[in-house]
């Protein structure tokens, strides 16, 4: 009938389109020389970890044509459910992995490895027209952030007598997001407990709108939408006020978040490979792949690498993991 | 002032309403486009079309996922046309007036406002798990079929209901059988108004990004699908995906992303007014 040709002629035009991408594929195979190896990894998990999966996958491509990497962006959580139940090979988590979720793992005899492969810095920022924020301690943020203060803590002055008496307007992340609990459980002392009085939002370029237009906010986002927006907002340097990392308040930068003086408000991001996986042998040159190159790639997509050491011992980590494997 | 006088008065009243209304929205409509296009429509060359995702803006590609959407929409098409249609045809014209065809009735019309993740949740289960297609284009169109077949499946007896009686009466008073009389008259007759459902129906799942991520449709694929059994991104996922990023490079990626989206949204709604327009002429009592 007619109707099943014009349905027809939609899959033989994406058909068409697919074969021109493919002619395009093996011209690329032609000047690489590393060895072949042939498959498929299946990646999936946070968004955050994103960025530095896809330019690692990116440059790996270049070296091993035929593995097919693909990346997808459940979440940590939902990442981590799909990877319990071995169908996914690599996780993306923006936290470590809960109880819960590892013996779902253990259910299905999957034993994972945990490895970090970059920092993430977050920002307390304010409107640049603030003239009187020039720092704050961890103990003003829990202040401002903790259950106990929604509805009480409205005014700047109850902060720090010396600001002013005007409204605060809070900004921070939305509660599903990694970045979130992280924050809480940094700042409050409780992942996941907050004061619920403030304009959270999953997208941060939102967050960087608001501050950017309200000279009353404050507001806390991950360091690289910072760094895109330097001229429309101004960060505000922390002090955790512990002497023992770096004495009074410290700006976040790459290098106060790798020397850890930056705290507490920089965390590691992870990988979690599935043990089934690592026998394999494209996934462990991916991983290899991921913990020599991660670090420059992290950087360059607005991350914070780790030292050469560290990425040497998460490096050993994962060569002992695979060795156990195969015994 | 007589009552005359007063109607008349409501009647321009409403009518200046009318015309606020349909402007605000005209406006709104405008305003977004012609955002999207200052910002976007630069970016878009050949090689934003032919190139992979990248880290790098203006490097970065939109291949895997504009073959994803033109696979997803052909394979939503194929899945969900014939069952759309046959559903409609034996509801409005064999199906017996029941108390369980009215209570089928009804849910058809509910399940049409069921929001989108639902199915995503409901393909996972079915389509990924049971089925085991994982996070296949055809998990993908089959989980799309069923959040679209509802609207095909009203749009279509509406259009059925609309062919004149004295026709299908007419058919029959020559001899026809029901079936002759539906492939040779009824569909014919309503094709119009069944062509534009399914289209609505069809650049409503081309929109879609829930339900896909939720079945595990992925935002980073380095290759094109060739087969209905590959995992793929489409391009609601890379827009959504760009536009959370912190470099502006990539936002302006989301903007031409948009509107490559709308051109095959526009693309798709042409060749429904082509259609119809052709199928009215042929149609004539």
């Amino acid at each position: 009938m007619r109707i099943i040709k014009i349905a027809t002629l939609f899959v033989g035009s994406a058909l068409m389109f697919s074969a021109c991408g493919g002619s395009k594929d093996s011209k690329s195979e032609g000047n690489t020389d590393t060895e072949n190896l042939v498959g498929e990894i299946k990646i999936d998990g946070s968004s955050t970890v994103y960025p530095i999966s896809e330019a690692v996958a990116e440059e790996f491509k270049v070296g091993y044509p035929d593995v097919k990497v693909t990346i997808g962006l459940s979440g940590t959580g939902g990442g981590f459910k799909k990877f319990g139940r071995g169908e996914t090979d690599i996780n993306d988590a923006s936290r470590p992995i809960t109880k819960k979720e590892d013996s779902l793992c253990k259910a299905s005899n999957i034993t994972s490895l945990e490895m970090k492969v970059a920092f993430d810095g977050m920002a307390v920022v304010v409107n640049p027209q603030n003239t009187w924020v020039n720092d704050i301690t961890v103990t003003e943020l829990k202040k401002i952030w903790e259950p106990e203060a929604q509805g009480k803590i409205k005014f700047w002055n109850q902060i720090r007598p010396e600001w002013p008496k005007e409204e605060i307007h809070l900004f921070g992340a939305g509660v599903e997001s990694g970045t979130y609990d992280y924050f809480t459980e940094a700042i409050v002392g409780k992942s996941h407990s907050s004061r619920g009085d403030y304009t959270a939002s999953e997208d941060d370029n939102v967050l960087v709108q608001g501050i950017s237009t309200d000279k009353l906010a404050l507001g806390f986002f991950g360091i690289a939408y910072f760094e895109e927006n330097k001229d429309k907002l101004k960060v505000v340097p922390v002090d955790d006020q512990n002497d023992e990392n770096g004495k009074g308040p410290i700006l976040p930068s790459i290098e106060t978040v790798k020397n850890k003086t930056y705290s507490p408000l920089s965390r590691p991001l992870f990988i979690y490979v599935n043990s089934t996986a690592a026998k394999r042998k494209e996934v462990q040159a991916f991983v290899d792949f991921y913990l020599t190159n991660g670090g420059a790639l992290s950087q360059e997509v607005g991350y914070i690498s780790m030292t050469d050491e560290e990425y040497k011992a998460e490096k050993s980590k994962f060569d002992e993991f695979v060795k156990s494997l195969s015994k | 002032m007589n009552s005359s006088k007063k109607n008349r008065l409501k009647d321009n009243a409403f009518k200046y309403f009318g015309i606020g209304c349909t402007t605000f929205g005209l406006a709104m409509l405008a305003i977004f486009i012609g955002n999207i296009l200052i910002e976007g429509f630069a970016r878009i060359d050949w090689d934003f079309i032919t190139n992979f995702p990248s880290r790098n803006p203006d490097k970065a590609g939109i291949l895997p996922a504009l073959i994803g959407t033109l696979w997803i929409m052909g394979l939503t098409a194929i899945i969900s046309i014939p069952l759309g249609i046959s559903a409609a045809i034996y509801l409005e014209e064999y199906g017996k007036k029941s108390r369980l065809a009215n209570v089928l009735e009804i849910n058809i019309s509910n399940l049409a406002g069921v929001p989108s993740i639902i199915y995503g949740l409901l393909g996972l289960e079915i389509f990924g798990r049971i089925m085991g297609m994982g996070g296949s284009l055809l998990a993908g169109a089959s989980t799309l079929s069923l959040l679209i077949l509802p609207i095909i499946i009203v749009s279509t007896r509406e259009a059925l209901k609309a062919v004149p009686k004295s026709i299908k009466e007419a058919s029959f008073a020559m001899g026809a059988s029901k079936w002759q009389t539906i492939s040779y008259q009824l569909l014919p007759a309503s094709f119009g108004g069944i062509i534009t459902g399914i289209i609505l129906a069809l650049s409503r799942a081309v929109g879609e990004t829930a339900p896909l991520i939720v079945i595990g449709a992925l935002a980073y694929v380095p290759f094109v699908p060739s087969s209905p059994t590959d995992e793929f991104s489409v391009l609601p996922i890379q827009i959504f995906n760009w536009i959370s990023r912190p470099q502006k490079g990539f936002a302006i990626n989301a903007a031409s992303a948009i509107i490559v989206l709308l051109m095959v949204t526009f693309v798709l709604n042409g060749i429904a007014m082509y259609l119809r327009n052709k199928w009215q002429k042929k149609v004539q009592w």
